[in-house]
């Protein structure tokens, strides 16, 4: 079976009209599931809720399997409030991105996945989970493709099905903060920001006195300050037994990033050519048990 | 309201102990628990005369082992809890679900606290916690503000306890994967942060460069104090402008907000620190268990004593303190 190909969550504040663009042209693209959803910072209100359940209807309506993503550092009771929203769409799967989430949906009895951020590191995890309703889960980004092949051997072993999903193309979300680095950068308070992230579609490039790519602020996250590519990889995924390849949405280039990896989970592997992309160094060391930063392939 | 203090060896439990500790926390000697150091922590024979000489006092031992063990590390993380219970920990402090759901099937005689590495942020992620593992006790992580604190002490299921004093993490603990992305350690995976192994130190002319696995984190000019290269609190650049963009290097300390957190019936405050020496555990003890007494007896009057906060200004990270998250003052 061909591995499927999912948009994470926007990670970045996007104005809304850029938010409706990328995903009107997402309809089009071979993904099977798209991610919708704020899941950085509770001051990002350009969506509400309500616009991306509208957002997922259409996208269903497009053939495309939708999941509303939670916000992943939960911290007042406004916050909670929105996660009950999401939770109480009535029609959509939700990502659980943090435990205040997944109690909700627990409590609601309802089925559900699991971002990259929620720390599942052993196959007795995923049990607990697995009896609680889970019906994927993602590989937290620090882990690497061997400890990948033995979640899968147990599972196996022990006849249990959670399918996998491997963030697998774009900038590594690493950190959450209360603290806002762009505002920050700004020299703003937090609460009156002026929503400064939105003049950085692919955040701010955060580098070492000697120039080199460390991080990128985005808002109260920080991402790796290179692109993590594992297209190279996607064999190994399929004999592995990847369920989904997650890719995370950029402002530029993404429909021909989507059209790689398309070809690549199909047994075509397309040139490594360059895309008219945000400029960073690639990396993926995460999937070989090495410093996340590092990059492997030579041609 | 208890006070929980640090100890990465045995002098510094007794310090702990003896300056009036309530409970202290402890690991055992490799990376099944967060401060993993080389030369830090306790081998079985050591926990056993810690606890025998902290036992004799009233004080109570917790056993941290809160890292996230993979596939492969598997059976000797859950060998080492199973070995902890044994030893008869008045607490064991997880985070891993996996571990959790271990102990609570495998020793649910013993109470569990979810470390601060468990991330849970709200009284929703409480109810999880304590529903599906029978927690006792949360570490709520620093990213929090007094008022949002409020909110979940208003509704938690279980008992909170609070960091006080000590480094200052501000990115959410337990998600925080910055260390791994450079280095090939991070606290959930070995426990280490910007792990020593990786730090280069090197003079350049006047200047002194600290790297983090080649990673140039900040560069000391002569008359500068050079602090430890943690990757979150060096000097960078963004956009042309070299700062500390994401934190300065400063420590928590909350004494300021000692009858609030006893108002709010936060029933443990904790101190940071079991890689720090046998004398930062004592003194840092005693001044905090000055303080707490001071404050259970007149939560009304209560100032911190300016003494107190000389020593614990003396102990911290680069000489500097702050109230961290706490009243959020750069918002």
């Amino acid at each position: 079976m061909t591995m499927k190909l999912s948009l994470g969550p926007i990670l970045w504040y996007w104005p809304r009209q850029d938010v409706l663009n990328f995903y009107a042209e997402a309809a089009e693209w071979p993904v099977e599931t798209i991610y919708l959803g704020e899941v950085v910072c509770s001051r990002r209100r350009d969506m509400k809720v309500a616009d991306w359940v509208d957002l997922a209807r259409d996208l269903r309506g497009c053939g495309k399997e939708v999941v509303l993503s939670s916000q992943t550092l939960i911290e007042s009771e406004a916050d909670l409030r929105t996660l009950r929203r999401i939770r109480d769409n009535g029609e959509f799967l939700v990502e659980a991105n943090d435990q205040s989430a997944l109690n909700m949906v627990i409590e609601a009895g309802l089925p559900f996945v699991t971002g990259p951020s929620m720390n599942v590191y052993n196959p007795a995890t995923l049990r607990v989970l697995l009896r609680r309703g889970l019906q994927r889960w993602c590989l937290p980004v620090e882990l690497s493709r061997d400890t990948l092949a033995d979640m899968q051997a147990t599972l196996y072993e022990q006849s249990l099905h959670a399918p996998v999903e491997v963030f697998a193309w774009g900038f590594l979300p690493l950190a959450w903060s209360s603290r806002c680095f762009t505002a920050r950068y700004y020299g703003k308070p937090k609460d009156r920001c002026e929503f400064v992230c939105q003049q950085h579609p692919d955040g701010l490039a955060l580098k070492s006195r000697e120039h080199q790519d460390v991080f990128r602020l985005n808002g109260t996250s920080t991402l790796s300050g290179a692109r993590y590519d594992l297209m190279r990889e996607l064999p190994d995924m399929q004999r592995l037994g990847v369920d989904t390849v997650r890719l995370s949405p950029e402002h530029e280039g993404m429909a021909e990033v989507v059209a790689r990896f398309d070809r690549a989970r199909q047994g075509d592997m397309p040139e490594r050519h360059p895309l008219h992309l945000a400029e960073a160094p690639p990396c993926d060391g995460y999937w070989y048990g090495r410093p996340g930063m590092d990059w492997s392939w030579t041609p | 309201m208890e006070l929980v203090c640090p100890a990465g060896s045995l002098p510094a439990l007794k310090a702990a102990v003896d300056a009036g500790a309530d409970a202290v926390y402890i690991g055992f000697r490799d990376h099944t628990n967060a401060r993993q150091f080389a030369g830090l922590n306790f081998t079985e024979k050591r926990m056993r005369e810690g606890m025998e000489y902290a036992r004799r006092r009233g004080t109570r031992v917790f056993c941290a082992l809160n890292t996230y063990p993979q596939p492969a590390g598997w059976k000797h993380w859950t060998a080492t809890l199973d070995r902890a219970a044994d030893l008869g920990f008045d607490a064991l402090i997880l985070a891993d679900m996996g571990l959790l759901d271990h102990a609570a099937r495998y020793h649910p005689g013993i109470p569990r606290h979810l470390s601060v590495q468990g991330s849970a942020t709200s009284h929703e992620a409480l109810r999880f916690y304590h529903r599906e593992f029978g927690i006792s006790r949360a570490v709520l992580p620093r990213v929090l503000s007094m008022d949002q604190v409020r909110q979940v002490a208003g509704h938690s299921p279980v008992e909170l306890e609070v960091f006080a004093f000590g480094s200052l993490c501000i990115m959410a603990e337990g998600r925080c994967y910055l260390s791994s992305y450079l280095t090939d350690e991070s606290p959930n995976t070995c426990g280490a942060c910007s792990p020593a192994k990786a730090v280069r130190w090197e003079e350049k002319g006047d200047d002194l460069e600290a790297r983090l696995n080649g990673v140039l984190i900040d560069r000391f000019a002569g008359d500068e104090q050079a602090g430890y290269p943690t990757l979150c609190k060096g000097r960078f650049e963004v956009e042309g402008a070299v700062y500390h963009a994401i934190e300065e290097p400063t420590s928590l300390n909350t004494m300021d907000l000692l009858p609030e957190l006893h108002r709010l019936g936060v029933s443990a405050v904790k101190i940071e620190g079991r890689q720090r020496s046998p004398a930062y555990s004592g003194q840092v003890a005693g001044t905090w268990r000055a303080a707490i007494d001071r404050v259970k007896a007149d939560p009304e009057t209560f100032e911190p004593a300016p003494e107190w906060q000389r020593t614990l200004g003396e102990l911290s990270e680069g000489g500097q303190t702050t109230l961290g998250a706490w009243t959020r003052s750069w918002k």
